[in-house]
């Protein structure tokens, strides 16, 4: 009953099991996830607005001949790979939880939260290396909301994870192959954070 | 009337939670108490912007501005808006009938997620502390509720941070509620009860919750955006440092346009759970009423552009546009059809609710029709930003929603406290709220055709006697209020009895006792699988197990 593994709200089956569980018990099936993927849907909206809004600046609002707006390719890169390795990570965490090695659960979940810092300590890199500031001009402010943005989801996504990972560690912790809600909860949203952040180095760094 | 003891729940062994009149004070996590607190917390703001809109009324009736400084005029404008848009209208009709009646709807025994729902709430008393508050401290924001730069960037900074985060506060709620509705209608129907089985207003509140899943976020980020320009000083949407006001009213507008339909969808599904049961008649058109609401959803979505045919938008779009703001007539029409088959032929008791809920379709048609009007760029472009709109919208949140609001109170009245409110009140209450109304906002459709631009304190002396009628018409709307106030509080205190069922309602919220226990039923949730089953041959039947005691109806729905 605690697990409602997928995120696919349309599916037809799953409202099916969820009216099943509800005829077993007076207690109504657990839904957190499916509501974590609707607010997930409204976060994504916020993002889908900004993208559009850079595009649109990008399309109808040529930069001034002496504004200063380049972005190098390497660190970028390098906090995509990180990411996406990180996903893979907390997949092999949540993987090693339903086995019941809590051991190897901490230590993916111990990487990944590694991961995320890199990334975090990588874009501080880039922030600071580069050769315009916030209010320099349309597209470094659009730049520098949107990837901060982002990095905000990604600050609290590792503290999730080291929530997650400090109560798979403590003995009495909340996390077990019983109760595995908060770590799958925290892995649908890094999924969904590596995401969002494919898309804005898609719109970003490569158009 | 007999209540059995209720199954015993978290909730009630939660020694914490007060009981008594207490607990609408409290962080309840009980979805009729948290509901009655968003329809009593959604009054208090519909008076202050009645105060505020009756201001504007009182500054209009002379063409100079002698009432009020110019900027205060601004302010008190700017703050009506406001209140009356994010504070009275979308959390009542979403959030207090929502609650309270979604979970009856789909026979569970409380919303899905009861803390976030709690939490919902009481994000809005603070955001709306903090709007007023701007007024006496700092001066309140003065760029209209739609704040677009870059004006929002020019006036004084302080009150312009404070409404936005106060936005930003009720826009978090009202997308918590949304995620709550959507969950709750999707996923806790009780089984055996389909989609297209559940009364009107769940899919008219699934519809909302869509949209305010997908558009409230990108209003927040906007604003987010909005907040850099004033106080970090960038130009998003500054034109003097390179940026683009034009894109901040696309964003804008692709949350604000939907908000209408939030606005106004909760009260198109409120209606149809009225008037079935005055008239005895199932709702017409069950079918196509599903169907229409959801292509007002997705239609809802592609039409926000409409708002801005005079900012420079290039003609395919101003086409584009114009085509699919008038392809929403359809399914609004159909609705609009669907209401007066359901009132054709039937047993109609002309009481308060019916009477609210037949004020509302003659003034949403009224609206209906200027706003096919507006969508056309030709006309547009000649009374945009005049009085026109101004009644072209009041005839759509006023007429529209709020009609239905008053026809919700008097319908569910009985069921919030056990106690029928007085007709003749009832009836007053609406013929001066119908007059006022139409004597207030039909003389604007004149104002503006003739060139009165709005949200400014100052007009052409030509037009002092229309706006003295209508500044009369806003005093008889304030003069309605005091007979309703009248007719809730005595009614609470000694109203007569109304007994489980008084409209002999088929509705699984009429299959309990008046107030509802905390469970909502005291034994198992009735499947209600046919809620508009009035006049037909198996009616006498629902009736004979409505009118039994909740407790019995458990077993023999079994």
């Amino acid at each position: 009953m605690t697990s409602l593994p997928t995120i696919d709200h349309d599916s037809e089956q799953q409202a099916d099991l969820a009216d099943e569980h509800a005829e077993l018990e007076e207690e109504h099936a657990d839904h957190r996830m499916f509501g974590l993927a609707t607010f997930l849907v409204a976060d994504g909206m916020t993002f889908a607005g900004f993208f559009v809004a850079y595009l649109t600046f990008r399309a109808v609002n040529p930069l001034l001949p002496d504004a200063v707006y380049e972005l190098e390719l390497p660190l970028p890169t390098l906090n995509t790979v990180l990411l996406l390795v990180s996903s893979a990570t907390f997949h092999r965490a949540g993987q090693a939880l339903k086995r019941n090695q809590s051991g190897q659960c901490q230590r993916w979940l111990f990487i990944t939260a590694g991961l995320g810092l890199a990334f975090l300590a990588s874009q501080m890199v880039e922030y600071f290396t580069l050769p315009f500031g916030l209010t320099d001009n349309l597209y470094a402010s659009t730049f520098y909301a949107v990837t901060g943005f982002h990095g905000l989801h990604v600050t609290l996504g590792t503290i999730m994870i080291l929530i997650v990972w400090w109560q798979a560690r403590s003995p009495g912790g909340r996390v077990t192959s019983e109760n595995h809600f908060p770590l799958e909860a925290a892995e649908l949203y890094w999924h969904f954070v590596d995401g969002i952040w494919v898309i804005l180095f898609i719109i970003f760094y490569l158009l | 009337m007999t209540v059995a003891i209720s199954p015993p729940s978290k909730k009630q062994s939660d020694g914490l939670q007060p009981t008594g009149w207490l607990r609408y004070f409290s962080f309840s996590l009980d979805h009729k108490v948290i509901g009655l607190q968003y329809l009593v917390c959604g009054f208090i703001f519909y008076l202050i912007g009645g105060v505020l809109g009756g201001a504007i009324r009182i500054e209009l009736a002379s063409p100079i501005a002698d009432f009020m400084a110019r900027d205060v005029y601004n302010q008190v404008l700017t703050l009506h808006g406001t209140v009356m848009i994010f504070l009275w209208i979308v959390p009542v009709v979403n959030g207090a009938f929502g609650n309270y009646l979604i979970p009856f709807y789909v026979g569970a025994r409380d919303m899905a997620f009861p803390r976030l729902n709690a939490v919902a709430f009481w994000m809005i008393p603070p955001a709306g502390l903090l709007l007023i508050s701007s007024y006496f401290i700092t001066g309140a924001a003065q760029s209209g509720w739609t704040a677009y730069p870059p004006l929002s960037i020019t006036t004084p900074a302080a009150g312009q941070i404070i409404w936005i985060l106060s936005v930003l506060l009720l826009g978090g709620s009202s997308i918590f509620g949304g995620i709550n509705f959507i969950a709750t209608i999707l996923k806790l129907r009780q089984p055996g009860l389909k989609l297209m089985q559940l009364p009107m207003y769940c899919w008219a509140m699934l519809g909302t919750s869509i949209l305010v899943v997908l558009s409230t976020p990108v209003l927040a980020g906007t604003l987010v955006l909005l907040s850099f320009d004033i106080v970090a000083h960038t130009g998003f949407f500054n034109p003097s440092l390179g940026g683009n006001a034009v894109v901040y009213q696309h964003l804008f507008w692709f949350y604000s346009h939907p908000a209408v339909y939030i606005m106004v969808l909760p009260a198109f599904g409120l209606v149809s759970e009225i008037l079935p049961v005055h008239c005895r008649k199932p709702l017409f058109g069950y079918t196509s009423m599903v169907y229409s609401i959801m292509t007002i959803v997705i239609l809802g979505l592609v039409v926000w552009a409409h708002h801005m045919f005079t900012s420079g938008t290039p003609p395919w779009m101003r086409l584009f546009f114009t085509i699919a703001t008038s392809f929403i007539a359809v399914p609004t029409g159909i609705k609009f059809f669907n209401w007066l088959a359901t009132l054709w032929g039937g047993r109609i008791s002309l009481n308060s609710a019916v009477l609210f809920s037949c004020g509302f379709i003659i003034n949403f048609v009224l609206g209906g029709i200027t706003g096919v009007a507006l969508a056309q760029v030709p006309f547009d472009i000649h009374v945009h930003d005049t009085y026109f709109v101004v009644a072209h919208f009041h005839y759509i949140v006023y007429g529209g929603s709020v009609f239905v609001i008053f026809a919700s109170i008097y319908h569910w009245y009985p069921k919030f406290t056990g106690r029928m409110l007085n007709e003749s009140l009832g009836r007053f209450h609406f013929l001066i709220t119908f007059i006022g109304f139409n004597l207030c906002f039909a003389p604007q459709h004149w104002l503006g055709l003739n060139g009165m631009p709005r949200r400014v304190a100052e007009y052409d002396p030509q037009f002092t006697l229309i706006n003295q009628i209508s500044s009369v018409g806003a005093l008889l709307m304030a003069i309605s209020t005091l007979p309703f106030l009248w007719n809730v509080v005595q009614s609470a205190l000694s109203g007569p009895i109304a007994g489980d069922n008084p409209w002999r309602a088929l509705t699984p919220e009429w299959l309990t006792s008046s107030p509802p226990p905390v469970e909502n039923w005291s034994g198992k949730a009735p499947l209600v699988t046919e809620p508009y089953g009035y006049g037909v041959p198996g009616e006498q039947l629902n009736l004979e197990k409505t009118s039994n005691s909740d407790s019995d109806l458990g077993s023999k729905s079994q």
